[in-house]
């Protein structure tokens, strides 16, 4: 379980998250939604010990995160971050070389699942391939947490929902909890098991998604809209 | 092609209901193997958990079962799917006959619409216009 404790986070004299106590539970597939600038990749990248907190305790499995956590944690980075001078099965082996839980058959089957050419250079890969390279090198670990910074961002539908359909596929969540940021509510909204909104670095609300389509029979976005406007009304009469 | 659900009520009993229309349409037949969690998943476009959950509330309704280790089956239990096939038929009565009671349309104004209406689709017109 990923657990915040009264969790701060500020870069200078930026607040990008205050305050923030949240327990994701294990075997979902959860969507942290807000804003640009709203802490979602923050949130993303303390639980991935890239950053730590200023303020509270992230824990990973009852464990401070810190840079170690990374053998637990697969972390997809908004950013490209492949060598450009890889062919895609470099990229893949260079990876397995990095993670011990690195499936090798695994990232195979996705090539394939993702027509990918191994023998292609990265840096000659359209951005849509590049995308599905990342989900490829992600998804082939077989960490218990899978953590996806912005997938499907600046991606034609086709490139999108092949994302999606990758990770339906190839993620197992009797063993694997995915955290996944992004603003392509639509898209993602039959994935989704639970939301966390977040709103200028606080926590707005978290929602299961089938309760609240049953007990209250609004969609994700409706419901965005409706918490976002309370919100603003509720920061303009303070 | 992408299913698409209706994102303002639960997907996992609106993927229930897709089955049991299968069911009824003898698209899927008693003793038939459903696919696999995953399968379902990729194929509709949902969460993995959303199919299971849609699975253990059909295996509630007695509709279909889980072998361990073999997957999940429609019932081979023919009473129960014609129960399942009845109950169908009043729920959508039910929902007919209130909708057209809150027009304020009389029963044997509805009747007589219905009629009106079999008899024209069965003349081979896919005139909607009585409607």
């Amino acid at each position: 379980m990923i657990r915040f404790e009264q969790v701060t986070k500020k870069y200078l004299t930026k607040t990008a998250l205050e305050g923030i106590d949240l327990e994701l539970p294990q075997g979902e597939i959860i969507g942290v939604i807000g804003e640009n600038g709203s802490g979602k990749s923050t949130l993303l990248k303390l639980i991935a010990g890239l950053v730590r907190p200023s303020k509270g305790r992230v824990l990973v499995d009852e464990e401070p995160s810190h840079r170690r956590i990374a053998r637990k944690v697969a972390y997809l980075s908004e950013l490209e971050t492949y060598y450009p001078f890889f062919t895609v099965q470099q990229t893949v082996d260079f990876y397995e070389t990095q993670f011990a839980d690195f499936n090798r058959e695994r990232a195979r089957e996705m090539m394939d699942f993702m027509q990918l050419d191994p023998q292609a250079k990265v840096k000659n890969l359209s951005k849509g391939n590049r995308g599905r390279v990342k989900l490829v090198v992600t998804l082939a670990r077989d960490a218990p947490y899978i953590l996806m910074d912005e997938p499907l961002s600046g991606l034609d539908p086709i490139v999108r929902n092949s994302i999606i359909k990758g990770l339906i596929s190839f993620v197992d969540l009797e063993k694997q909890t995915v955290v996944i940021t992004t603003h392509e509510i639509n898209e993602v909204e039959a994935l989704l098991d639970r939301v966390v909104a977040i709103r200028n670095g606080k926590i707005v609300k978290v929602v299961e998604l089938d309760e609240l389509r049953l007990n209250e029979g609004v969609s994700l976005v409706e419901w965005m809209t409706s918490i976002y406007s309370d919100n603003a009304n509720q920061s303009k009469e303070a | 092609m992408k299913d698409d659900f209706q994102t303002s009520s639960p997907i996992y009993l609106q993927l229930a209901d897709r089955i049991q229309r299968r069911i009824l349409r003898q698209e899927l037949t008693p003793g038939e193997k459903l696919p696999s969690v995953r399968e379902m998943a990729v194929a509709s476009n949902v969460n993995p958990n959303t199919v299971q959950r849609t699975y253990s509330e059909l295996e509630r309704m007695g509709i279909v079962e889980t072998r361990r280790g073999q997957g999940t089956f429609i019932t081979q239990d023919e009473s129960r799917l014609e129960q399942l096939r009845e109950d169908l038929r009043q729920q959508q009565i039910r929902t007919f006959v209130q909708a057209m009671g809150e027009m304020g349309f009389s029963p044997q104004e509805i009747l007589s619409g219905l009629k009106e209406y079999l008899i024209e689709q069965e003349e081979g017109g896919n005139n909607r216009d009585s409607v």
